[in-house]
């Protein structure tokens, strides 16, 4: 059941006035994710722009109960919160179900998080962990993480007259999750609002953990301009680069087909970050790139039971 | 073996019951007597045994604990700091390299004033990797805004975690604390423990009062980033809160001497009054020290010991009152402190006494890195000497190394 624009609430949860950038894939992921919740909330956000950008004291972007600790923790303090709502509704001090949400970046996730996060996972607690990756440290100034993609400039990967920027490939995030064997797992991208939207209904409605990943463009550091966010956020999944897809009760299926791809190329050239790829020097890097987004999509829609093309 | 009480409470006349625990035994059942909504932990020798008591009480149903088994340390105090926040009376335990993981976050859970109470099994630190006692580990985080308690028995470990939750959720206060045992020396070792029944504990020590600060009736921002125009005064609260602590240890010690008839305080004196030696020492050293104290007094040698049960907040003002009178003051650690004039509690004690009108003597022994004894006749040696040095008034080493081969 897909979420409809006319019955959405017009109630900002994150409120406007924060200091993301224009153009900030966080904001909308955290925005639209704050518009599904079906009760008493309270969010958990690991270190990040996101933390930085909306809770500069004495102000809050925040309508409903938040807590931020530290960086690699996210989903550990969430175990806590989750286990102390349970232990004082055991003991009567308590009455009604609190859902948890956690919002961490791909630094936070991928890399610093990971363990905390299979902890929790691994535990089986009832929260809603959601990934909004834009892959790289951007809160740090754009260094590499788990989560940038192969070829991409950074500040700790940079394009040099060698080295054409990452040279190692993102890892299978949702992959690592789905093999904890929770009951769901997704990816999704900010320009699929509704795609978004459901998967966060569905995965609060979880009874255990749920793991959203979503693709939330960095105009700063993806080098594009702030107005093509959504653009960008698109592109990726247009051009198979990023597969839109769930994974529930460890069966696949996709959510956005792509049926007639456009060329990986088409991405590349629209984001500075890839710029050096176009150079003669480092011939050859587009075609490398192109193969692996194909076997990686051919991979994800065969999981997916699509027929193969 | 149950035996009357000499302390009635509240009228009624309870009879008295003795328990064979190991420290972190007798910290498990104090714990199970303190209706902990949440314990959060990662097993680590020498706590092993607290948590797994604790898990044996979950698992039996004698509690309604929600038992978090996280996968490191560093989640372990996570996990306390979101439970605390949420309102729930939280308890976690550790040692050594368990210690060394979480210290990021104890700052975090003392800034975010988390009433959490921790059991830690004091360990040595690696390198070179050593699962023995002494007390590198909480000297390693003595800065993070916790309060400080060293126990010297089975005993005290067990009155002091019931006293930790009670002084750590003072309004006033809103601060961690660790209840800290020699590991293996208290930790693993058996004693008789007189401990209360449930209902007396429950009479002192109720359930946490409703304090949740992430309650969706009622938004809150925890954990917002405080840029230079306000983290000073966020910090400068803190201490104040700090400066709370003996007010609060005050009003709960007596509460608990009057139902036990056992006085704790910021500190315990040995024949100080008229000492011209005292001995200063934390933990469970204080029994040996004392016991050579007595023989020592028995044949006239004005000796005396000091066990200081609060480390944070350093009791300076207490402190420096009972030891201006001696003449020498010789200050144990069982940590060191690299590159430092001293160990970490005789630097505490020197720029203690150097605003005190009267000044000792004081001479610095470091002893018992990994677990090595220090024995009677050591500590009798250092009181001679001290008592030596009391009659020329001058000291021999400054910083002494005793029990290791040079």
């Amino acid at each position: 059941m897909m979420v409809v624009l006319k019955e959405l609430t017009t109630e900002e949860l994150l409120a406007p006035g924060h200091r993301l950038c224009g153009g900030c894939g966080a904001s909308i992921a955290a925005r639209l994710a704050l518009k599904m919740t079906r009760g008493p909330t309270v969010v958990v956000q690991s270190t990040g722009c996101l933390e930085v950008a909306t809770t500069i004291y004495p102000y809050t972007a925040w309508r409903v109960p938040y807590a931020h600790i530290a960086f690699e923790n996210a989903a550990a303090v969430a175990s806590g919160i989750e286990a102390a709502f349970k232990a004082m509704e055991k003991r009567g001090a308590w009455k009604e179900h609190v859902d948890v949400i956690v919002f961490a970046g791909d630094g936070g996730t991928f890399d610093i998080g990971i363990q905390a996060l299979s902890g929790a996972l691994e535990r089986w607690h009832d929260f809603v962990y959601i990934c909004y990756d834009n892959e790289a440290y951007m809160n740090t100034g754009i260094q590499r993480s788990g989560a940038t993609p192969h070829g991409a400039s950074t500040t700790t990967s940079p394009a040099g007259s060698r080295i054409p920027g990452k040279a190692e490939w993102k890892k299978d995030f949702a992959a690592i999750c789905a093999a904890h064997g929770i009951d769901y797992v997704a990816t999704a991208s900010v320009a699929y609002w509704n795609d978004y939207m459901t998967k966060v209904r569905k995965a609060i409605e979880v009874d255990g953990p749920a793991v959203i990943h979503v693709l939330s463009p960095c105009p700063r550091g993806w080098r594009c301009d702030t107005s093509e966010s959504i653009k960008m956020a698109r592109l990726a999944v247009q051009t198979r680069f990023f597969p839109v897809y769930e994974i529930e009760h460890g069966k696949y299926a996709l959510s956005v087909k792509v049926p007639k791809p456009l060329p990986v190329e088409e991405l590349l050239k629209s984001q500075g970050r890839f710029s050096h790829l176009f150079k003669p020097e480092h011939e050859g890097e587009i075609g490398n790139i192109q193969r692996r987004v194909d076997a990686n999509w051919n991979r994800i829609s065969s999981l997916c039971g699509e027929v193969q093309k | 073996m149950p035996c009357e009480g000499d302390h009635d409470d509240g009228g009624v006349k309870e009879m008295r019951t003795r328990m064979g625990f190991t420290g972190d035994e007798a910290l498990a059942y104090a714990a199970k007597q303190s209706t902990v909504d949440v314990v959060s932990a990662y097993p680590i020798t020498p706590q092993t045994i607290m948590v797994e008591l604790f898990s044996e009480y979950v698992a039996n149903g004698e509690v309604d604990t929600n038992f978090v088994c996280v996968e490191s340390e560093h989640s372990a105090m996570s996990a306390c700091v979101g439970a605390s926040l949420t309102g729930a009376r939280v308890l976690t335990a550790t040692a050594s390299q368990g210690l060394a993981l979480m210290h990021e976050m104890m700052y975090i859970a003392s800034g975010l004033r988390c009433p959490i109470v921790m059991g830690v099994a004091n360990r040595a630190l690696s390198a070179p990797i050593n699962i023995h006692g002494d007390q590198s580990d909480m000297m390693g985080s003595r800065d993070c805004g916790w309060i400080q308690i060293y126990c010297e028995n089975a005993q005290e470990s067990y009155d002091w975690t019931l006293q930790a939750f009670k002084i750590a959720e003072d309004p006033n206060v809103l601060l961690p604390v660790t209840v800290n045992l020699d590991g293996f020396i208290l930790s693993h070792a058996m004693e008789g423990v007189e401990v209360l029944s449930d209902e007396q504990a429950k009479r002192f020590l109720p359930p946490r009062r409703l304090d949740c600060r992430l309650d969706p009736k009622n938004p809150a921002t925890i954990g917002a980033l405080c840029l230079p125009d306000y983290y000073f005064e966020f910090k400068k609260q803190q201490d104040e809160a700090m400066k709370q602590v003996p007010a609060a240890l005050a009003k709960v010690t007596e509460e608990y001497m009057r139902l036990t008839g056992r006085r704790y305080g910021m500190m315990d004196e040995f024949e100080t009054k008229d000492a011209e030696v005292v001995l200063v020492c934390l933990g469970s050293t204080a029994g040996t020290a004392r016991s050579v104290a007595k023989e020592l007094r028995a044949r006239g040698k004005k000796v005396g010991l000091l066990k200081l049960w609060l480390y944070r907040p350093f009791p300076s003002n207490e402190v420096a009152d009972v030891i201006a009178g001696s003449k020498v003051v010789v200050v144990l650690d069982r940590a060191l402190s690299f590159g430092a004039p001293y160990g970490a509690l005789c630097q505490d004690i020197v720029s203690t006494m150097y605003t005190s009108r009267s000044k000792p003597l004081i001479s610095n022994v470091i002893y018992g890195l990994g677990g090595r004894d220090i024995t009677p006749s050591e500590i009798g040696s250092e009181y001679e000497e001290a008592l030596a040095a009391a009659k020329t008034g001058v000291l021999g080493e400054q910083v002494k190394f005793v029990g290791v081969r040079e």
